[in-house]
């Protein structure tokens, strides 16, 4: 009776674990051993151990690889700076509007990602009333267009990933006791040094999930630079898709998507490192330290 | 000062001056105004008509971080990101106090309320009582004009409570910083005030100390609202300080009308523990007023018994005796039993009966 009680932790766990090997851990092998083959798509391809792949595939699409943490990091930033101001006015300061404005935040998803994505064709479109305004205010060249260079795919990939940053920054704010705000007040802090010193770092944890869940899926995008982009706006996303449906080097295709998960991980290790160590969390006590 | 949110008026017309080092009290029933005034003196609320003057400058307008007042919180409110130190250091590095200074401040401030093994802890390590103390030592280390406490024991268990309303008197003592305390507990309020101001619905009914506020309540309402009050309703006989009172219950009786005029409803207050049960045929002192009534029922308190007696006129009194000696306990009279209720004419005291508005003597 015990032993079985103590077993059930693990029942609950097995359906994630048993989805996890098989849609996660067995794909990784198959690609993993894909990447060391040699060969041709006609010819077929053979294993040969063959480590140049992974050289070959990061030396030829260095390019690619730099811009496209480039434009996810910028996308990112900014999808940052638009979003907590307004988590924080949604949170704060909506009052009875708070459910019709995270409404409003989630209504895009009923449309599907490349629809959404095919709208800011237009809206970037080389005649838009938006190029037009931009142009007017001297922030595009008069004969300048946005279609097709780096500023459209970064505005893209910002608005398609938007709200993954919107919701756990509102999530955390909501979830602080307003109350903290005040006690900041009351103790000499002005509603920026407040700001700065206890709300940033209380709601850090929501910016730092915002941050991974907009700029992890940013990184690997294709669709925004295949839509919006134009000739040097290609992402290692583009590079792949080509390498593996129109070249179809399979075993380049696979050894990029390692290099690239590789890179990421690298990345986002690094990031928690930093933002978990407290540095720009305000915490007075581990800077001392 | 007086606070209105759109159409209701939180706080009515409301003045109080604070005495320099005194330990004052709001306390008043849920949505009486007083968590209200407090946070209009802290600044997080604007009055709409009126001011708060402090030391006698007038500090309406600014900001809570101009004002030279600190906040203990009813949630405490204690910085989850910073250890107990940095939360205690956190106003005192906003004013720019250096850090020797600073850390010499924190270190005797977390020493007054015990918790100098705590300074590296977080506020989640830490229990309910000594996150309280954390929070009176982050506001009481910035040596505040004025001390606003708001409700500040309520989330802890009565046995932690007693502890620390003596502690929180005694620190009170030791700093001579004016406390203004919110509650709505009037135990909590008579232990440790120095005066106390019962508030209802957004007015003062009363400011004294606790021997006034509970000896000589001014209004029904705090009659009823601090300690259990005998209410008995009767008529102004002649007016004066040697006037009469007819008590609806039937019995005439000398008292001090002062304030009253003939003819004017009014209510007579005894406190339950000021009033002996005597046998009805026995004689009567003739110094001592008196009514008669029927035991309605007995209920064992431990350190007293208590008796419910049902007046002439449908008026239930509640008598408390002390249990100090138990063949005494055992000669009370039981249930359906006829009594005669006596008390020294100083413990009674006449108090006006409000219009309908205010007339209710419950907590509510």
């Amino acid at each position: 009776m015990t032993t079985r009680r103590r077993l059930i932790p693990y029942w609950l766990l097995a359906p994630g674990a048993i989805w996890l090997a098989l849609f996660f851990v067995v794909p990784m092998y198959f690609m993993g051993e894909l990447a060391l083959r040699s060969g041709t798509f006609t010819e077929g391809f053979e294993s040969a151990f063959q480590i140049s792949n992974f050289s070959d595939a990061l030396s030829g699409h260095t390019n690619q690889v730099v811009r496209s943490f480039v434009y996810a990091g910028t996308a990112t930033l900014i999808a940052l700076l638009i979003a907590y101001p307004l988590a924080y006015a949604i949170a704060l300061r909506a009052g009875r509007w708070r459910l019709l404005l995270l409404f409003a935040v989630i209504a895009p998803f009923f449309t599907t990602y490349l629809i959404r994505t095919i709208a800011w064709k237009t809206i970037l479109a080389d005649d838009s009333p938006v190029v037009s305004v931009l142009q007017a205010l001297q922030l595009v060249p008069e004969d300048g267009r946005v279609l097709a260079t780096g500023g459209a795919v970064i505005a893209g990939l910002t608005y398609n990933f938007l709200p993954f940053m919107i919701l756990p920054i509102y999530a955390s704010l909501e979830r602080m006791d307003t109350g903290l705000i005040e006690a900041g007040k009351d103790l000499y802090a002005s509603s920026t040094q407040t700001f700065l010193r206890v709300t940033l770092p209380i709601t850090a944890p929501g910016i730092v999930a915002g941050v991974l869940l907009t700029f992890i899926p940013a990184v690997g995008d294709y669709v925004n630079a295949e839509i919006l982009g134009g000739t040097g706006t290609a992402m290692i996303g583009n590079v792949i898709q080509s390498l593996y449906l129109e070249q179809r080097n399979y075993p380049e295709a696979a050894a990029l998507s390692f290099l690239m998960m590789l890179a990421i991980l690298i990345v986002v290790l690094i990031y928690l490192r930093v933002a978990g160590s407290g540095a720009f969390m305000g915490d007075e006590d581990e800077r001392r330290a | 000062m007086t606070k209105r949110f759109g159409d209701v008026v939180a706080v009515d017309d409301l003045s109080i001056a604070f005495a320099e080092g005194e330990f004052f009290t709001l306390l008043g029933p849920s949505g009486c105004g007083k968590t209200t005034t407090l946070r209009m003196i802290a600044g997080f609320e604007q009055e709409t008509a009126g001011q708060v003057l402090i030391d006698g400058e007038d500090v309406a307008g600014l900001p809570p971080y101009k004002r030279p007042t600190n906040t203990v919180f009813q949630s405490y409110a204690l910085f989850p990101h910073l250890s107990v130190r940095d939360n205690v250091a956190f106003g005192l590095k906003r004013k720019g106090v250096d850090r020797a200074e600073t850390e010499r401040r924190v270190s005797e401030e977390l020493g007054r309320v015990g918790l100098a093994q705590e300074a590296n802890r977080r506020p989640a390590q830490l229990s309910g009582g000594q996150q309280q103390r954390v929070a009176l030592a982050r506001a009481l280390v910035n040596l505040p004009k004025v001390l606003l406490l708001d409700e500040p024991l309520g989330a802890l268990d009565l046995k932690l409570r007693k502890g620390l309303q003596v502690e929180l008197k005694r620190i009170q003592r030791e700093v001579g910083i004016t406390f203004v305390y919110v509650t709505h507990d009037q135990e909590e309020a008579l232990t440790m005030s120095d005066r106390i101001a019962v508030m209802n619905r957004g007015r003062v009914e009363q400011v004294g100390d606790p021997e006034q506020v509970y000896d000589r309540p001014a209004t029904s309402f705090v009659a009823g609202f601090i300690g259990v009050s005998n209410l008995m309703p009767g008529t102004v006989a002649s007016a004066g300080a040697r006037g009469e009172v007819k008590l609806d219950a039937g019995v005439t009786i000398k008292a001090s009308t002062d304030g009253l005029s003939a003819g004017a409803r009014c209510q007579a207050v005894v406190r339950p523990e000021k009033l002996q049960v005597s046998d009805p045929k026995g004689r009567a002192d003739r110094k001592q007023p008196s009514v008669e009534g029927v035991v309605e029922s007995s209920l064992y308190l431990g350190t007293s018994t208590q008796l419910i007696v049902r007046l002439p006129d449908s008026v239930a009194m509640t008598v408390l005796v002390p249990n100090a000696d138990e063949a005494e306990r055992q000669r009370l009279p039981g249930g359906g039993a006829k009594v005669r209720l006596s008390w020294a004419p100083e413990h009674m005291h006449l108090v006006p009966v409000a219009g309908p508005a205010g007339g209710d003597s419950s907590d509510g």
